[in-house]
């Protein structure tokens, strides 16, 4: 065995030995990046919340607490249902086609009964809670504000339907959970299945 | 024989000490050996005073620990705990509070001033990279940390920062749902955090300083004139050079002593700094369900926050204010000018760096003012200037009229 050839087996060898060691190091961190995700019981806390919205008046708003996430429930009057109808010129996703929302809640309204809304209260930006600003014109929103949602913290806009306007920093609508009635007041949010489509 | 029996006691254990370890030969590379140039100014104290700084955040971390519980339930009932019943346990908080802000405007000191000296330039490229690398840490460390009292803008902070991960295409939502490990920032959240606040992040700020320390010794300081002083040696000595300690060493402790009295003036007579160092919304307990009406971060972020918010687009928002930070790395390459002080640099930079300071300090203010009408305009006109700064850097350094630079240090009065 020559000295060249000497070398070039001690050159593999290392070569091959910090490959595996490489390989060891890169598997033993996959436990403990996993370790990160949610784990089993912040999965099971995730459990569908029953909401009465007997009590709820015309043009009221109802607040609920799903996967530590804040959920609206409004109960919108018809005047409110016609003013979306006329301001789809300035939105940004009307059809919904790019937001985050159930098939039965991908139309007009955003909802399986027209009157009642059901939004993740999230503002899709970065995560502020947008808040409710359902009068028409107010001074600091301006004169063609129809009612909807403002959100304070980096003042994104969003219409009775939780449909964004164009030009504000929010990419998409407000995120539609899943839901079904399970009778005309009580509704679970959470979960839609056997939920008619 | 004779000369052991001479020798003091000190000496003779010093001896021992220094055949075992290396501790005279380190003391004379590192301090009474590391030649500096003679003509260092005021701002040449902010490195040592980030040490300080660094030292108090340790101490008073270490402390608060003790009484401080990492949970939903009890943290903020904890930090009420250390502020009213345990003793000293304010003054223990509003040091590490009071540090935190402390902190970043010593190292915002630091940093321009290697802007104004030329610092970041050859042959000290990676120094000024590892302390990019430790600036970026200390951001992190800073957001960990603000977290954990469990407060409305501790939680909205929170909540909004982790969000930014979550622009990214495709990546963004499990990536966020992996940094939070729930869907809300709950307890989990609040959990990890304190694990990297405490033990991750200043773990490898200590490692980090240490390795920033010895790539400065290695290429030696530079000066407020910007001229190599090992190019002029006599005996291997610059002749331009006096030893760190004692003539920088005394010198450090005056401006430690003045920083001192500053900061103990802050914890006792303005620890919450009218709500700039602890905001006014984090006296209310954290509640998932609703947002503060004006959620602002703490001062030391708001020119990024800034820039940030100037952009009606999500995306390009946060690629914008990450490269903000990203583009300081560039730094050293995108300057052309060999020159390396201001005093003999041209016009142009002297205009350009002003502007450059100026825009921060506007964007620092405009983070904090609500996101509206003119506040967005002008957030929008100095997020232009700061990039302008970096990205036409190259062409306005590149034939910079300079004056001629003096072969040795000299004096302005």
């Amino acid at each position: 065995m020559s000295a060249d050839e000497g070398l070039n087996r001690r050159h593999f060898l290392t070569v091959a030995t910090t490959a595996i060691g490489g390989v060891g190091v890169a598997l033993t961190a996959v436990p403990f990046l996993a370790s990160w995700k949610p784990s089993a019981r912040a999965q099971a806390a995730g459990a569908p919340v029953e909401v009465d919205i007997s009590k709820l008046e015309d043009g009221g708003l109802l607040r609920v607490e799903w996967r530590g996430k804040p959920v609206w429930i409004v109960k919108r009057t018809s005047a409110m249902l016609d003013r979306l109808a006329n301001a789809t010129n300035d939105l940004r996703d009307p059809e919904s086609d790019v937001s985050d929302q159930p098939e039965y809640a991908k139309n007009e309204v955003r909802s399986l009964k027209p009157e009642i809304l059901v939004l993740v209260a999230n503002c899709t930006h970065l995560g502020c809670v947008p808040t409710d600003r359902f009068e028409v014109a107010p001074a600091d929103l301006g004169a063609d504000w129809v009612g909807g949602f403002f959100c304070p913290c980096h003042g994104s806009k969003f219409d009775l339907a939780g449909r964004v306007f164009a030009g504000v920093p929010a990419p998409t609508n407000l995120s539609v959970p899943p839901y079904r009635f399970l009778s005309d007041n009580t509704i679970l949010v959470g979960d839609d299945s056997g939920a008619e489509a | 024989m004779s000369n052991v029996e001479t020798q003091s006691r000190g000496a003779q254990f010093l001896g021992w000490i220094d055949a075992r370890f290396p501790l005279s030969k380190m003391f004379k590379e590192h301090m009474s050996e590391y030649y500096a140039g003679k003509n260092f100014n005021f701002w040449y104290v902010f490195g040592v005073l980030a040490i300080v700084v660094l030292v108090i955040q340790l101490i008073t971390g270490i402390f608060l620990t003790m009484n401080y519980k990492p949970s939903a339930a009890d943290a903020f009932a904890s930090v009420e705990y250390i502020m009213r019943d345990v003793e000293w346990g304010w003054l223990i908080r509003y040091m590490h509070s009071t540090g935190a802000s402390a902190f970043f405007i010593v190292v915002y000191l630091h940093m321009f001033r290697a802007m104004l000296y030329g610092s970041y330039k050859k042959p000290r490229e990676l120094l000024w990279l590892i302390g990019m690398v430790i600036y970026v840490a200390l951001m992190a460390e800073g957001f960990l940390g603000y977290l954990l009292p469990w407060g409305q803008m501790s939680y909205w902070g929170a909540q909004v920062i982790v969000s930014l991960f979550g622009a990214f295409p495709y990546i963004g939502e499990p990536l966020v749902e992996w940094i939070r490990g729930d869907f809300y920032i709950s307890d989990i959240t609040l959990n990890r955090f304190f694990a990297l606040h405490v033990i991750a992040v200043p773990l490898a700020l200590v490692m980090l300083v240490v390795v920033h320390i010895l790539a400065l010794h290695e290429t030696g300081s530079n000066n407020p004139d910007g001229i190599e002083i090992k190019e002029n040696k006599v005996d291997g000595i610059p002749v331009d050079g006096i030893p760190f300690h004692p003539y920088y060493s005394v010198k450090d402790v005056v401006a430690i002593i003045i920083f001192l009295i500053l900061f103990a003036a802050v914890v006792f007579f303005a620890p919450e700094m009218g709500g700039y160092f602890l905001e006014h919304a984090n006296f209310e307990p954290a509640n998932s369900l609703k947002t503060p009406e004006h959620i602002a971060p703490v001062w030391y972020y708001t020119p990024f926050y800034a820039i940030l918010r100037a952009v009606p687009d999500k995306l390009t928002g946060v690629l914008l204010m990450f490269g903000a930070i990203a583009v300081l790395f560039l730094l050293p390459w995108l300057d052309r000018c060999k020159v390396k002080s201001i005093r003999y640099r041209g016009w142009t930079y002297k205009f350009a760096v002003g502007c450059f300071a100026i825009s921060f300090l506007a964007l620092g203010w405009l983070g904090l003012q609500p996101a509206e009408g003119v506040y967005t305009t002008l957030a929008r006109i100095f997020t232009a200037i700061y990039f302008g700064f970096f990205i036409l850097m190259p062409f306005y350094t590149a034939r910079e009229k300079t004056k001629p630079v003096p072969d040795r240090l000299v004096y302005h009065k």
